[in-house]
């Protein structure tokens, strides 16, 4: 008899993804964001020196409007000459198409890192403490219970001054402490999330049967409770993404932001004085990168749960 | 029940414990000791000294060394030689011959000095009258306590400032608020009554979208087009003209950025009501729809609704950080602002607290709400 090839939860969610056209373009919009990210990456640490991601270069006068023509001599030229960009430039005459491409690092290195430092804290202290219950569980609802009682707003900003201040003698500049500071204060949901997650799952007969085998505690939250719940830390990572992206804006504009290099946050921050001169092109690219990687992920994300978890499902 | 609410209040107290031991850890033992940068650059050890001392960063972080009563003959026979000897020793190790050693520094040595020597000859007595509580965690909590925070570093008083804050914030916030929820659940019921039609589809993609803009954007654009480009309002809070006016351009602003998110969150619970089977049976038994929702729906959303709306009321207090600051409306949001700017961490430190408290607060009157209004929800 040949065995019954069973689909893994995965691989059905997969496939029900698959059918939805949708989110399968969202899907592929935050790849794009990725890719990009990854590339101007490569770039600066290989030294490739592409020309799209040479923010610094001067390309013409201050504030030239998108598509328009000018002339002008570029530093180090005597010859004059004409030039146009697709999104215009900004104070310096950089090109704002190259800072908003730039940005897509800046805001996906935000947003990874913080993602990964909140999963990091948050799904290994809700396991420890859905699986052993008693005093381990109460001392970690405790102090998830103490952060989340802390306005988000004002424990970011109090993590980013403080960070950026005096971190015990460290240098911690620009977006390290921007997803340092996110990063350490938002994993109180998704703590909450896996213990709740683990308390339902626990007493489940795979458990059991694991611990019939003699399996530890570790290995059984780890290598048989985790991957039970692994689709609620995707489902929750791919929204908590969008989040960070627009927390990263924030902090920017209270100048707790990168301050060396283009990010989107700063650019939107610009507009402040910028649009009483009619320019109004650089909050524009940003805003409208913002909002298709947020869509997209929005999107998708949702998308992510209905077919990965139906009972989660909303609507 | 009484039990419940007694249990609840209980368990605010490590919770208010818990957000005193953050704060002192991100603002005392992280923040460290700010007096240089409160004196400016150019200051001289004279009046970092003095600032140290009125803001008690020259007390010790939990518990330090103190010159036990008639000791003090003891201290002033052996100081000079004590300096001299700490010179000595400091210039032989650096090499250099401007070595500097404060009396303060050399009292601190002595006095630590005295305090191992008394540990290893057993005077237990001696040992414990040189030690002193009198330390920089114990204040924190003197100030959170007695809601004595102190003076900011502009020299006001912290308690005055924040008072000043509340009234502004909630004029700003409590307008917005009503608004938000008012629209955003009339379009919820309408659009859980329509869904599955593109309607529905249309509104959902709609709010994604809306939430999908950042929220400074949203502000910076209100700002330009609708105070500067058209005048329609003021672009700064004046408080020479009637508040509402200054209210208006910025509450409208809030509204606008929050709907797609609370549209989304009050569909999903008119959903959850929709699809219950009492509705189904009001509508059964023929009943109009508005009748439907108004009277049967809406009431049996209002739990959820009632509790999102007892948990806003301390972010309401809390003002709006980015709307407060670009209108110029000097509520507490504004005060954050400034804070974070002039690295305030007095300030920053006596909102955070109060801000949790109010929070713990109204977390545990909407658990008490709840229980009470929904007779299935147990008290353990």
């Amino acid at each position: 008899m040949r065995p019954v090839k069973g689909r893994s939860l995965w691989a059905d969610g997969i496939r029900r993804l698959r059918k939805r056209n949708f989110a399968m373009i969202c899907f592929g919009i935050v790849l794009v964001y990725f890719i990009l990210a990854g590339i101007i990456f490569l770039d600066e640490v290989f030294n490739w020196n592409l020309k799209a991601f040479q923010w610094n270069e001067i390309v013409g006068p201050s504030y030239q409007a998108p598509m328009a023509e000018y002339t002008w001599t570029p530093e180090g030229q005597t010859e004059s000459r004409t030039d146009w960009t697709l999104f215009g430039t900004d104070f310096l005459g950089r090109s704002t198409l190259r800072k908003t491409i730039y940005g897509a690092k800046t805001s996906v290195t935000v947003a990874l890192c913080a993602s990964f430092i909140s999963l990091l804290i948050g799904v290994p202290l809700g396991a420890i403490a859905g699986y052993f219950r008693g005093w381990v569980d109460d001392v970690i609802v405790w102090f998830y219970t103490t952060l989340g009682t802390i306005p988000y707003i004002l424990l970011v900003m109090a993590f980013a001054v403080v960070l950026r201040e005096n971190a015990f003698g460290w240098e911690i500049r620009g977006i390290t402490a921007v997803y340092l500071a996110i990063g350490l204060t938002s994993w109180v949901g998704i703590c909450r999330l896996i213990r709740g997650e683990i308390i339902k799952r626990k007493e489940g007969e795979y458990v059991l049967a694991a611990r019939a085998l003699g399996c530890s505690n570790g290995r059984i939250i780890f290598k048989h409770l985790l991957p039970n719940v692994f689709h609620v830390i995707i489902i929750n990572f791919s929204l908590r993404f969008v989040s960070f992206i627009h927390a990263e804006v924030i902090l920017s504009f209270l100048g707790l932001g990168e301050t060396d290099k283009p990010s989107w946050g700063a650019m939107i921050d610009a507009a402040r004085t910028e649009l009483a001169r009619n320019v109004w092109w650089e909050m524009a690219a940003a805003t409208v990168a913002i909002f298709f990687i947020s869509l997209a992920l929005n999107i998708f994300g949702d998308a992510l749960r209905d077919c990965l978890d139906p009972k989660l499902r909303t609507d | 029940m009484t039990a419940y609410i007694i249990r609840r209040l209980l368990y605010m107290i490590p919770v208010v414990i818990g957000v005193l031991l953050v704060t002192f850890c991100l603002f005392t033992l992280v923040g460290g000791d700010i007096s240089q940068q409160i004196a400016g650059k150019n200051a001289d050890a004279e009046t970092i000294a003095e600032i140290r001392h009125e803001y008690g960063f020259d007390k010790p972080l939990f518990a330090g060394y103190k010159l036990p009563e008639g000791d003090e003959q003891l201290w002033e026979s052996e100081k000079e030689a004590f300096i001299q000897n700490l010179k000595a020793e400091a210039i032989e190790k650096s090499g250099s011959e401007e070595v500097s050693v404060t009396e303060y520094d050399a009292k601190k040595k002595w006095l630590s000095q005295r305090f191992w020597k008394g540990i290893k000859q057993g005077k237990l007595k001696q040992v414990l009258s040189m030690l002193t509580f009198d330390s920089q965690f114990l204040d924190h909590f003197k100030k959170a306590f007695t809601f004595n925070f102190g003076r900011a570093l502009d020299r006001e008083k912290i308690g005055e400032k924040i008072a000043r804050g509340v009234g502004p914030s909630l004029a700003l916030t409590v307008p917005m608020f009503i608004g938000t929820v008012v629209i955003s659940i009339s379009f919820a019921l309408i659009v859980a009554f329509l869904r599955g039609t593109v309607w529905d589809h249309t509104i959902v993609i709609l709010c994604v979208a809306g939430m999908s803009i950042p929220y400074l954007s949203f502000i910076i654009f209100g700002q330009y087009y609708f105070a500067y480009k058209l005048d329609w309002f003021p672009i700064f809070y004046d408080p020479s003209r009637p508040m509402y006016l200054s209210i208006v351009l910025p509450a409208l602003i809030g509204i606008v950025a929050g709907l797609g998110t609370n549209l989304r969150f009050y569909r999903t619970i008119m959903l959850d009501e929709i699809r219950n089977d009492y509705v189904r049976t009001a509508f059964a038994k023929g009943l109009a729809t508005p009748k439907v929702l108004f009277k049967h729906v809406l009431k049996n959303a209002m739990i959820p609704i009632v509790t999102n709306v007892v948990l806003s009321i301390p972010y309401l207090i809390l003002g709006s950080l980015l709307l407060e600051r670009f209108f110029g409306i000097p509520g507490l949001g504004y005060l954050m602002i400034e804070a974070i700017n002039a690295r305030d961490f007095f300030v920053l430190n006596a909102m955070t607290f109060i801000m949790a408290l109010l929070i713990a607060f109204f977390t545990l009157v909407t658990d008490i709400c709840y229980a009470w209004v929904d007779p299935r929800v147990k008290f353990d």
